[in-house]
């Protein structure tokens, strides 16, 4: 069966290697496993499959990514669109 | 989170809040969430804003409103899964079933094709399941009813503590995303429950789904409890503690697969497509019944049930047919997809009605069902598990204009075709 991917060139998602101390939260926080432990430290091994979530930026304490996250979700950007403010469902 | 719920339990949990309505559904274990991430994208900056609130049958506790203005108080649904109470240093626990009765299952069914979702919401607090000690486990999740009854009929006969925090009757993961399932919620049940009374822990195993509205870290700051964040589905729990809190790669992973979309197609059906489409079909008929000689309702019947026909093709096409074949579809466009099974079937109609369609006609079916399919089929970002938002804006500043060129092409077309008769 194909794999199932989504649009990959829009992904927001930035790591910035040299703030990362290894924990290891990114990696247990990400649904599609972007993150992987290489070396001690963490490694961007599938950008394309982030659904910017924002879990691992909440939980990297030393700020290493930064991702724009929200909902992936029609109807909530066009009630950010149609509101003038950040995408929200009404769910 | 296009996501959504695996969101419920744990895991995924599913489960809708009220009122919300794109939001796909969560399977059991997963969910899809539309919601995720609300209003507030980014719960972590914001400054905490926890105001008392009374609550129906809480007194006088607080609420963490992370993501939300100002809750409004609410009632919880009766939990008739309580069979009794264990005696703990802070006074007795209510103590839960690990089996899910028949009113149980009813409930989840009615509540998962969008009835009485506003009723489902379990009171925040601390439960025990089986014979949970000092050392047992504490499993945090959401009070979702369907979210808290996957999580204790999942763990097998384990005894563990179930620590329920107030996400207003939501799903984990859009609850997370919304702001609400946030660290200082957690931190609030831990105190107002008196955890540290109870365990001798200092642990809390957390649903991964709720990573993006709580920083493990701020609930260690708050509250000194450290997190675990456990599996996506509350059925990976016990194996996830059997391990010593180890998960594997595939219980962190969430899955979108073709039996979780076929638990969210029918959710997504008749939760959010239900009414709009019975709004549509009004519209139809109403323009269908105007004429040069004014209103006719025998022609608003004989002129609209071609487009409502056409409308129900669409849906089918855009809200089952491709979500169901996403992989199969070619590009990565939800839109595009859409498009493509909404061309497959109005052209498979258009040729078996043959003669009997004006050209103009065709051309309207054609041209409305691939538009209609397109906007449907996108619509779905929102209750699947792999969409970003910013491949879904990219997407939608694409598709829109063709799909709106589309639905004006039908639109005059078909004007076109009763002008000929």
């Amino acid at each position: 069966m194909p794999t199932l991917r989504y649009i990959e060139d829009a992904v927001s998602l930035q790591f910035e290697p040299d703030l990362c101390n290894g924990c290891g939260m990114c990696v247990a926080v990400c649904p599609h496993a972007v993150f992987a432990i290489v070396a001690g430290r963490a490694s961007l091994e599938d950008r394309g499959a982030c659904m910017e979530c924002g879990a691992c930026a909440l939980n990297c304490v030393p700020g290493a990514i930064d991702v724009k996250p929200g909902v992936g979700c029609a109807q909530a950007i066009i009630n950010g669109w149609l509101t003038g403010s950040e995408p929200s469902c009404d769910c | 989170m296009g996501g959504m719920d695996v969101d419920d339990v744990t895991t995924k949990q599913d489960g809708q809040s009220p009122g919300r309505s794109c939001c796909g559904p969560t399977p059991s274990t997963a969910g899809t969430c539309c919601g995720d991430s609300g209003t507030s994208a980014q719960p972590e900056p914001q400054p905490s804003c926890c105001t008392p609130h009374a609550t129906a049958e809480a007194d006088g506790g607080s609420s963490c409103c992370c993501g939300e203005s100002t809750p409004a108080p609410y009632s919880y649904a009766p939990l008739n899964c309580i069979i009794g109470a264990v005696e703990t240093p802070v006074g007795r626990v209510p103590k839960v079933s690990g089996d899910l009765d028949s009113g149980d299952r009813l409930g989840a069914c009615r509540v998962r094709w969008g009835i009485g979702r506003e009723d489902y919401r379990a009171e925040p607090g601390l439960y025990a399941l089986g014979e949970p000690g000092t050392a047992s486990p504490v499993l945090v999740t959401a009070n979702y009813k369907l979210t808290f009854d996957e999580l204790r009929s999942s763990l097998d006969d384990l005894d563990a503590w179930l620590l329920v925090v107030d996400t207003r009757g939501i799903n984990v993961w859009c609850a997370a995303g919304k702001g609400t399932f946030c660290a200082e919620e957690v931190a609030r049940v831990v105190r107002e429950t008196r955890l540290a009374e109870v365990v001798e822990h200092r642990r809390l195993v957390l649903p991964q789904l709720s990573a993006p509205g709580v920083a493990a870290h701020k609930v260690k700051e708050a509250c000194g409890f450290r997190v675990t964040f456990g599996p996506v589905r509350a059925a990976d729990l016990p194996a996830f503690l059997a391990t010593g809190m180890k998960a594997d790669a595939e219980m962190r992973r969430v899955v979108f697969d073709l039996r979780e979309r076929a638990v969210v197609v029918p959710e997504v059906l008749s939760v959010v497509w239900h009414r709009r489409m019975l709004m549509a079909y009004a519209g139809i008929l109403a323009a269908s019944a105007i004429g040069r000689d004014g209103v006719s309702l025998r022609r608003g019947l004989r002129d609209g049930a071609p487009v409502i026909g056409a409308a129900w093709l669409a849906l089918m096409g855009g809200g089952a047919v491709t979500p169901l074949a996403l992989p199969w579809l070619p590009g990565r466009a939800f839109s595009g997809k859409g498009a493509v099974v909404g061309g497959i079937l109005s052209a498979t109609a258009t040729a078996t009605l043959g003669r009997r369609l004006s050209p103009a006609a065709k051309l309207a079916l054609l041209a409305g069902v691939t538009a209609a399919s397109s906007y449907i089929a996108m619509d779905f970002t929102g209750s699947s598990t792999i969409t970003s938002p910013s491949g879904v804006e990219a997407e939608m500043r694409k598709a829109l204009p063709l799909q709106g060129a589309g639905a004006a092409l039908a639109a005059g077309a078909w004007l076109v075709s009763r002008l000929g008769r």
